[in-house]
């Protein structure tokens, strides 16, 4: 099969940061140690640059490459901006965090820009094959980028568990996957179910089913949620907030392709599943996010339970809602770690207990305004874009029918306003206490603040700016 | 399938079962290592069997051979011939009627199918693949499964970073 420019074009954003890191490896031989963050603002420049090829390919009309085995669509594109995007903001934060920490290694950015490659792979994926190469692509540069501040027992615990879930998972993915090819005779997404005598199959059935529990690992829905808290917790936090980010809209752009983009006729199969899946996370991740002390655990219980929210959209079958709330999700999150990183970037022991925070809001009024901002949009509060998020995907749950979901979803986030609202009173209404260490000044990382923040409100108050990027129910089925 | 094909696949698949046992067993990790490379070759024949010469190959290429190397080479390194006499963990005792019940219970599953006359046969829609030849392998991956090799080149590479950053003395 000869390649032709169609098929360049189709992956442009994964060929572009593949090629990139592997670049970046060779350029990182040639800068000396002490000169490291060069090599930072390269993967900058890198993630910058696909981001910007992503956006221009944006209005670019649907099309199949590689013989089918990817699929090129407004959404993939504006998922593959969205990744660079984030990836290009967790840079900003990670100079000065990683340089205290230690951590402000060559290697730190080659693997997070080999993990970005997975993503952006995985948005356009049209057959199993690629969904399964992606996810693994991704996620092993982040077992590695989990452990990377060792000897720290914290972060290497961090690692081992988020591996050896990891593995777990896809061995489920690809048990999964092997028993839909056994079912169908066919990888591809699109004709899976439409082979012969397939579509009540129970091998087919118990494909799928593994797949989604795959995928369900990889975005932390409830029951598979079970190694985020801890692994969350003991990774640098530049990682955390990669993760909580990046890792979350890549697992649900997997989610999209398959049961959105793929398995046409198959949605009255998967949506009872997802809608239960779905409540249960948003309950369990709001419920043990109430218990939290430490910011950064608190966090992770609340990436839980806003996967809940997104899977919200995927039960509905309303592909807008869902990457429209990834991305307030995801610039919200980004916000609350800006201000994370900056206190964790002090030197000595970390601090991500809610105590370390007490007073903030006067001595740091800035930095004080971006964590509140951050907590608002979790919540939900207008006019930030947590609140057009969930207002999106619970109307698509209403249009659905599935009322009692979006009902709940209405219930959880009045729930998760206590833990949230708690970290603002402790910032704003609590005196400092002496032990809290201050802030030291990075101006990436109050760029990566500032460009959060504006994403928070913008998207916020003019969120037909972003609807018309991904248009409306793009992801075509069968072209 | 001819008479004498079936012969020789009882027999390998005896050879098979032995050598697995004879891993399980010896308590000489060398010896578990030599019985885990004949289980290895007895599986490589029984592909060619199958007609699948190019994976036979590959399983002795990969598993027989650079697998094994590396296992022995561990077992050399941390001179961990001779195993410790077995003790079971204490908190670990349910493992063994566990793992008993659950082979039992595979055992009958298996007996059951082939007993009742259950036709095992591949889902009609799954063609088979006329040429398993290393040729029409290599036009298999070079051509509809160009972007996955490359993508699995890329998994290494990442692999191999990520094992030079944890193993590597800071």
């Amino acid at each position: 099969m000869m390649i032709n420019s169609t098929d360049v074009v189709a992956v442009l954003p994964f060929i572009s940061v593949a090629l990139g890191s592997v670049g970046l490896l060779i350029a990182d031989l040639l800068i000396p140690a002490e000169r490291r963050h060069v090599t930072a603002w390269l993967a900058a420049a890198l993630l910058l640059t696909a981001a910007v090829i992503a956006l221009s390919l944006l209005g670019s009309p649907t099309f199949e490459a590689f013989g089918g085995m990817v699929i090129s669509d407004p959404t993939a594109f504006f998922l593959d901006t969205l990744i660079c995007t984030i990836g290009l903001v967790t840079i900003l934060l990670t100079l000065r965090y990683n340089q205290v920490r230690g951590i402000l290694r060559g290697e730190f950015y080659i693997l997070l820009a080999l993990s970005i490659s997975g993503m952006t792979l995985v948005t356009h994926a049209n057959n199993l094959l690629i969904l399964l190469l992606g996810i693994e692509l991704l996620s092993i540069p982040l077992y590695v980028l989990c452990g990377i501040a060792r000897p720290r027992l914290e972060s290497e615990e961090s690692a081992l568990k988020y591996f050896l879930t990891g593995a777990f998972a896809s061995g489920f993915l690809v048990y999964g996957i092997a028993l839909t090819y056994g079912a169908s005779g066919t990888l591809s997404l699109q004709t899976a179910p439409a082979a012969p005598n397939v579509s009540g199959d129970p091998l087919l059935l118990i494909g799928i089913g593994l797949i989604l529990v795959g995928l369900g690992f990889k975005v932390a829905a409830v029951p598979f949620h079970l190694w985020a808290p801890d692994t969350y917790e003991g990774a640098p936090t530049t990682v955390t907030a990669f993760m909580a980010t990046a890792t979350k809209v890549a697992g649900f752009a997997a989610l999209l392709r398959v049961l959105h983009g793929g398995l046409p006729g198959m949605e009255s199969t998967w949506q009872p599943l997802v809608a239960i899946i779905a409540a249960a996370t948003m309950i369990v991740g709001n419920l043990a996010a109430l218990a939290q002390q430490n910011l950064k655990r608190m966090l992770a219980y609340s990436s839980i339970a806003h996967a809940g929210y997104a899977l919200v959209g995927v039960a509905a079958h309303d592909t807008t809602s869902v990457v429209f709330y990834l991305t307030g999700y995801a610039f919200t999150t980004l916000a609350a770690f800006a201000v994370i990183t900056a206190i964790g970037s002090s030197e000595g022991e970390e601090m991500q207990f809610l105590e370390a925070y007490s007073g903030l809001g006067r001595q740091k009024p800035l930095l004080g305004a971006v964590l509140a901002i951050a907590m608002f949009s979790l919540i939900g509060i207008p006019p930030t874009v947590g609140f057009i998020g969930k207002y999106f995907v619970f109307q698509a749950a209403v249009a659905k029918g599935l009322v009692w979901l979006a009902v709940l979803g209405v219930l959880t986030s009045a729930m998760a306003a206590y833990y949230y609202l708690r970290v603002v009173m402790v910032a704003f209404i609590r005196e400092g206490s002496a032990a809290a260490p201050l802030p030291t000044p990075s101006a990436p990382r109050n760029l990566a603040a500032a460009i959060s923040v504006a994403a928070v409100f913008v998207l916020g108050v003019v969120p037909a700016l972003l609807l018309s990027m991904i248009g409306n129910g793009m992801l075509s089925t069968t072209p | 399938m001819t008479m004498a094909e079936w012969a020789l696949l009882v027999l390998l698949g005896a050879l098979s079962l032995a050598s697995a046992l004879g891993l399980l067993l010896s308590r000489n990790a060398v010896y578990a290592a030599l019985f885990l490379v004949l289980n290895f070759s007895v599986g490589a024949v029984i592909y060619l069997l199958f007609n699948a010469p190019f994976l036979a190959v590959t399983q002795v290429a990969v598993y027989a051979g650079a697998i094994m190397v590396l296992f022995v080479f561990v077992i050399m390194l941390l001179g961990a011939e001779r195993l410790a006499p077995a003790e079971n963990p204490p908190g670990l005792a349910y493992q063994r009627p566990l793992a008993i019940i659950l082979a039992v219970a595979l055992l009958a599953v298996a007996a059951w199918a082939l007993l009742s006359g259950a036709q095992i046969e591949p889902s009609p829609s799954v063609a088979p693949r006329p040429d398993s030849s290393p040729q029409a392998m290599g036009m298999w991956l070079f051509g509809p499964y160009l972007l996955p090799l490359q993508v699995v080149a890329l998994l290494l590479l990442a692999a191999m970073v990520g094992a030079l950053v944890l193993s590597r003395k800071s």
